[in-house]
């Protein structure tokens, strides 16, 4: 018998190609959040908000007529606008006093159950869908793999993304200030960094990213409700931690492994242990390397 | 809630202790325990609509010569703990004489021993697991159990052909692997060959491993078990992956609301469900049901609504042949439930479960909206 492998096996390739899709969404999901808690050092639980509010605000453009090549980017500017906005509200007064990280884990905390209940009592929790005819549903067939536009869509929006993030903070003067931020805020502070300005910019960053996801995410799955954001957050804790807390490479990196695992598992071994394979290697990775498979020794502040 | 509410406010003008003895002269109070946040919400706004509908009927007449009935809806949020204290306070707080609810068949399996310790009568509205009223001489359920619908459905299947099944299910969620069970054991019994056997998450939005597997072993049909949402969800995949209508899709009882139509479109095309109850059933009672409860909320009514709308009345007339606001008359009247409403002639089992499956229709979704199947 020859050797099974994916030119010559329909369903393996389907599956691979279908990994490939479920660790695209996953890391277009986590690269915000990493950034996020990267510079800010803050996990704000909040994050899973700013994808809900982009796939809502979507879902409106796109009823007043917006096609999706500008409903995008408008809905991302508007979720990075909200997140400067609750930052501001829920966290800019405890950077300020300098409170214990976890005052700002429970600030957060209470914020996003308020914003999602909130959102569930004026939207109500049915499950709503971007209109069908917005981007082309027939699937391209190439060699027996099907994909859709609006997953190639999400592969496409993914690299570039994640190619434009980390080329911002590798290769600009603005970068560099927001990566002497993470390092050590006061003494960029003292170093004529406006830390506050840039700890907005930060927040409309993740909060457009998370926006874009939250358009493009709910596109693909057709399933766009208020807590959608919060469903995403387990998955993207995972893939924060896996790459390295905030660090923007490992996210990506992390976010496609895990989507490989848990469609391979799934294909081959049984779906009922998809879950608990994909969390057992956030356990294992933690044991080994505490610091996320991507992430630096050290502790970056004591 | 907001009745209640009104009516403490009032008491309170008479001074604090005062409050229960007023209270109990002039209300029954009933209590109801349903999701009302949180992603499962749709279930219970449904189930409270319909017992608010029910309920304005009810008390214009009132119940044991002229009492009305105020009803307390407890958010459960979906969380089994959150369900357990509802009960709690409905029954310690508010004395109440029965409880309707919980929404899901996981929250009753928490609740049922609470209440049924307590001995308050409980009332499932929606709760069509196996076993639940095995909880007890005091949990009584209304909603026919998937044991009496699924095989009426997967008879119409076979008798178009069917031969081979594969079967998925939500794993997280005793109302949905009970539905698998159930369809497992339907499958069983009427010689179909089950080739796969595939389980998800309910809040999981990708199910393309599983339908890649699945595609592979071309099944004349695929049974799902599932809440609404998770279901919309592999029929817009399946036909991403390019499952067609050579495969007969067949939904359990979950996939019995108006909202698969809305969220899945064409994708639910040729979809195969048994349902209790129809909104385009013709008798009299239902469509004055149907169209009552349109001009309250200004959408359909689903299965859910009519369900609770139907078990808000028989609650009423048990309290009213029971002679008094007393959880064990009113448990005993209960049992001896003879009621026509809009989903059919209804009367229990000796084993609380309802008697009747003749009122079980196949229905088929076309264009997004469910019609009799042929």
């Amino acid at each position: 018998m020859p050797p099974v492998l994916f030119w010559n096996n329909p369903m393996l390739a389907q599956q691979l190609v279908n990994g490939l899709l479920l660790g695209a969404t996953y890391a277009l999901f986590a690269l915000g959040f990493t950034l996020m808690f990267g510079v800010l050092r803050v996990i704000n639980l909040v994050y899973g908000f700013y994808f809900s509010a982009g796939a809502f605000l979507a879902l409106g453009l796109t009823h007043l007529g917006f096609g999706i090549w500008s409903a995008l980017p408008v809905a991302a500017i508007g979720a990075g606008a909200l997140a400067i906005v609750l930052d501001w509200l829920l966290l800019a007064r405890l950077r300020r006093r300098q409170a214990p990280e976890l005052a700002s884990l429970m600030v957060t905390l209470g914020g996003v159950l308020a914003l999602y209940a909130g959102a569930t009592a004026i939207l109500s929790p049915d499950i709503r869908r971007l209109p069908a005819e917005l981007i082309a549903s027939s699937a391209y067939v190439v060699g027996g793999v099907r994909i859709t536009a609006s997953q190639i869509l999400i592969l496409l929006a993914t690299g570039v993304l994640v190619t434009a993030l980390v080329g911002l903070m590798r290769a600009t003067r603005l970068g560099l200030a927001i990566r002497a931020m993470a390092e050590k805020p006061d003494a960029a502070g003292l170093m004529g960094i406006d830390t506050a300005r840039l700890a907005a910019l930060v927040s409309f960053l993740s909060g457009a990213l998370a926006g874009a996801g939250g358009v493009l995410i709910g596109l693909n799955f057709n399933a766009i409700q208020p807590y959608m954001g919060e469903e995403m957050m387990l998955r993207g804790f995972v893939v924060i931690i896996v790459g390295g807390l905030g660090n923007i490479e490992g996210a990506p990196v992390a976010g496609l492994l895990l989507g490989f695992i848990e469609v391979l598992t799934a294909g081959y071994v049984s779906s009922g242990l998809k879950d608990a394979v994909g969390f057992a290697i956030l356990v294992l990775v933690l044991w080994t390397r505490p610091q996320g498979l991507f992430g630096r020794a050290t502790a970056e502040r004591a | 809630m907001n009745r209640r509410h009104f009516a403490a406010a009032l008491a309170g003008l008479f001074g604090a202790a005062t409050l229960p003895a007023l209270a109990q002269a002039q209300t029954v109070p009933v209590g109801a325990i349903e999701i009302l946040t949180g992603p499962a919400a749709a279930y219970g706004i449904a189930i409270k609509s319909g017992l608010e509908l029910a309920l304005a009927e009810i008390n214009q007449k009132g119940v044991l010569g002229g009492r009305k009935i105020a009803l307390t809806v407890e958010d459960s949020a979906g969380d089994k703990n959150q369900a357990i204290n509802a009960a709690r306070t409905l029954i310690g707080r508010d004395h109440v004489v029965s409880i309707i609810g919980p929404t899901l068949s996981t929250e009753m399996f928490a609740v049922g021993p609470v209440t049924n310790g307590r001995k308050i009568p409980t009332i499932g509205t929606s709760t069509t697991a196996d076993g639940i009223t095995a909880i007890g001489p005091y949990i009584f359920r209304t909603s026919l159990p998937e044991s009496d619908v699924v095989p009426v459905t997967f008879k119409k299947a076979q008798a178009r052909g069917v031969k081979t099944i594969a079967l998925m299910y939500a794993n997280d969620d005793a109302f949905s692997k009970s539905g698998y069970e159930v369809m497992k054991k339907s499958a069983e019994k009427l010689g179909l060959k089950i080739v796969a056997t595939e389980s998800f998450g309910t809040k999981d939005t990708d199910f393309s491993a599983q339908l890649t597997k699945i595609k592979a072993l071309k099944p004349d049909a695929v049974g799902i078990s599932a809440l609404v949402e998770p279901v919309s969800g592999v029929l817009l995949q399946a036909r991403q992956l390019g499952f067609d209508s050579h495969t007969l899709f067949i939904g359990g009882n979950g996939s019995n609301s108006p909202k698969l139509g809305q969220i899945a479109g064409k994708a639910a095309d040729g979809l195969l469900v048994g349902s209790p109850w129809f909104i385009a059933k013709p008798d009299a009672a239902n469509q004055a049901f149907v169209a009552a409860f349109k001009a309250k909320y200004d959408k359909d009514p689903d299965q859910f609504a009519a369900q609770a709308y139907d078990t808000m009345h028989i609650l009423a007339a048990a309290i009213d042949r029971a002679g008094a606001a007393d959880p064990a008359k009113i448990t005993a009247a209960l049992a001896k439930t003879s009621y026509t409403g809009v989903m059919g002639p209804f009367t229990f089992t000796p084993g609380r479960d309802p008697a009747s499956t003749a009122g079980v229709v196949v229905l088929e979704m076309k264009d997004g909206a469910f019609h009799i199947a042929n």
